[in-house]
């Protein structure tokens, strides 16, 4: 953990137009990002979308058919994985059952030859670090999801690499613990003050503990930006779609005045939104997030809103914190609305009629290739 | 229901019960008792141990007995070294259809009786066989060469009559180690001979041991490939057993040689077994 004394401008990895072919699908289509030292960069995407194969170019397992993969500034392309100044987190953890944990930790340290008395420091003071003091001796079928885990990482931080990428390591820990890790990785990623490149399907490891996520699709990347951004500022239907939930309706934008929107959607409703680049007479999609539809029982409580419907509700999904309401509206149309926990509709049945309603700039318009 | 499953349970055990007393335990009491004897004159026996006396102190008894254990480790190390890049080829290289393709290659020698296959050997190996003749015609020798007849020739045929059975314990074993295993041996900095060292061979450690043992047995017990290959100066422990036996009709002795052999066995593989640190039930199971 020796902190740069005089940080120099590279950033910790950068890769540069990356393009990776398998025959004739391009699993990886010409991807270029910088991270900069010390940030957690998470690669969200559906699974197949080439999120893997970006990482196993960045090991060194695989080879970038074009493009430019830079560590601290220099091009690791003709470095062999063992040689490379980054390490990984495999999915399954791939810590090795033949050794104690004490001997994995010091796997990279013996293969760098370092003294006996050192490697055993070393070893001590990562067990300190993840909180596992005394386990050394411990065989790995002897710990737990969480301990192995920590352990992996441990086994990769003693080498002190530049990046380390972790190949959605949360996947197979149960939802508990799977939540429980999420502060624990961000935490470990702070005290190792290490820059940490996370790959995952589930966009909540991503948006809890990113400073920046690349949502990526089809082998390109959507969009880079914080949790934030990528949540309120969706720039493509597909990251709209793909970071939280979302209610949809298509349609022909009739008025654009600026930023906002006026469409009509295909089954005849008149909605609001905004969106940038639209004009009147295309075709468009728009996405509500189920979270910020207003609830209320009269119409007169949502007149600060310009989209407002009425409808009843068909089912109501408690999920505790996350409940939902499914209200259908006067032509037919499914919606989902969150269900605010204050206690005001805790008596709504199937069948109530209730009132919704959302601002406009609450809803996002994205042009449709017709 | 009880006695249902007690009924079911002892008629499963049957068979292995029967199996193992009449072709195991009553054949080798027999031998004990035959081996403790000795043959005063026609028809008359006196217990003795003059049987185990006469083949501790014979030298060629015990040369020959030495050297087969010699022999069979040796076959046995050989067999393991051909074998394990072969298995390591079939489980973690070759994939779908090439690996079924391969293992059935492996699987195929055992098609025919092992005495076809030495035969085999025979033609290619001996005076006026195929690499004999080849050399002549290349003009690497100018005489005909005799190949056969010797412990090199004996140790190729015992080696390609063990292969299967050290490959199949490997490709198993090899099988089930993670490929990210692997992966991550070299991401933390190892080249291919540290991860072989403390990552592969560990791993297979269990199948190693188990193919050894049954390569060992099978070297030790196997009489037609050291006849047929080493010719008569193979000094196998079986052919003098088979000779006490048939040739000279020393049940006596024979039955001596025999135990000797089971002894041997069993303290080899005790020994194998204390050397890596796995028991046997480990092994096993």
């Amino acid at each position: 953990m020796t902190p740069d004394l005089a940080p120099d401008l590279a950033p910790d990895l950068e890769c540069v137009d990356l393009v990776k072919r398998f025959g004739d699908t391009t699993a990886v289509d010409n991807v270029s990002f910088t991270v900069p030292p010390g940030s957690f960069f998470s690669i969200l995407g559906p699974s197949g979308c080439g999120k893997t194969t970006i990482m196993r170019m960045i090991a060194g397992f695989l080879e970038p058919t074009s493009g430019d993969i830079r560590i601290k500034g220099g091009s690791v392309l003709d470095v062999a994985p063992n040689k490379r100044p980054v390490n990984m987190v495999f999915q399954h953890l791939a810590l090795f059952p033949m050794m104690t944990i004490a001997e994995n930790i010091g796997y990279g340290l013996r293969r760098r030859g370092l003294p006996k008395d050192q490697i055993t420091r070393k070893v001590g003071e990562a067990l300190e670090r993840i909180g596992l003091p005394g386990i050394g001796g411990r065989k790995v079928d002897e710990l737990s999801g969480g301990q192995k885990q920590r352990v992996a990482i441990a086994r990769c931080m003693v080498l002190e690499p530049d990046v380390l990428l972790l190949d959605e390591p949360l996947g197979a820990l149960d939802l508990k613990l799977r939540e429980h890790m999420k502060v624990e990785l961000k935490a470990l990623q702070a005290a190792f003050d290490t820059t940490f490149v996370y790959i995952t399907h589930d966009q909540s490891e991503a948006l809890v503990m990113s400073d920046q996520i690349a949502v990526m699709n089809h082998g390109r990347f959507e969009q880079v930006g914080t949790g934030q951004d990528l949540y309120y500022r969706p720039d493509t239907p597909f990251v709209a779609g793909f970071i939280g939930d979302s209610n949809r309706w298509t349609g022909r934008v009739e008025r654009t005045e600026g930023e906002a929107i006026e469409m009509r959607t295909d089954s005849g409703l008149v909605m609001r939104a905004s969106g940038a680049g639209l004009k009147a007479g295309d075709r468009a999609e728009i996405f509500v997030r189920p979270e910020s539809i207003r609830l209320a029982s009269s119409a007169e409580a949502l007149s600060v809103f310009d989209n407002r419907l009425q409808g009843t509700v068909t089912s109501i999904l408690f999920n505790g914190a996350a409940s939902r309401i499914l209200v259908e509206d006067g032509v037919g149309e499914t919606l989902e609305v969150t269900l605010p926990q204050s206690g005001e509709f805790a008596a709504l049945k199937r069948g109530d009629a209730v009132h919704i309603g959302w601002g406009s700039v609450q809803g996002t318009c994205f042009g449709r290739i017709a | 229901m009880r006695a249902e499953t007690r009924i079911g349970f002892i008629l499963l055990l049957t068979p292995l019960v029967l199996w193992l007393g009449l072709l195991i335990v009553i054949p080798h009491i027999d031998m004990a008792l035959i081996s403790l004897r000795e043959r005063i004159s026609f028809g008359v026996y006196e217990p003795s141990l003059a049987q185990y006396e006469k083949a501790l102190t014979e030298p060629l008894y015990l040369r020959t007995f030495g050297r087969t254990a010699v022999m069979s480790v040796l076959a046995t190390a050989i067999t393991l070294l051909v074998a394990f890049p072969v298995a390591y080829y079939i489980a973690k290289m070759a994939k779908g259809r090439l690996q079924q393709v391969l293992f059935l290659l492996c699987l195929i020698p055992f098609y025919v009786s092992e005495l076809v296959r030495t035969f085999g050997w025979m033609i290619l190996l001996r005076e006026t066989g195929l690499i004999s003749s080849l050399m002549q015609w290349v003009g690497l020798a100018d005489q005909p060469v005799e190949m056969l007849y010797n412990d090199a020739a004996m140790m190729v045929g015992l080696v390609y009559t063990s292969m299967l059975f050290m490959v199949v314990p490997l490709v198993t074993t090899l099988e089930s180690l993670d490929d990210s295993v692997i992966e991550a041996g070299y991401d933390l900095g190892g080249n291919g001979w540290s991860v072989l060292r403390e990552i592969i061979i560990p791993h297979a450690m269990p199948g190693v041991v188990s193919g050894c043992i049954v390569v060992f047995m099978l070297s030790l017990g196997n009489y037609l490939t050291p006849t047929m290959l080493g010719g008569k100066d193979s000094l196998w422990f079986t052919e003098m057993i088979y000779n006490q036996f048939i040739v000279r009709s020393n049940w006596e002795l024979g039955a001596a040689f025999g135990f000797m052999l089971l002894v041997l066995s069993s303290a080899i593989v005790w020994g194998m077994l204390r050397l890596t640190g796995r028991t046997l039930q480990e092994t096993m199971g």
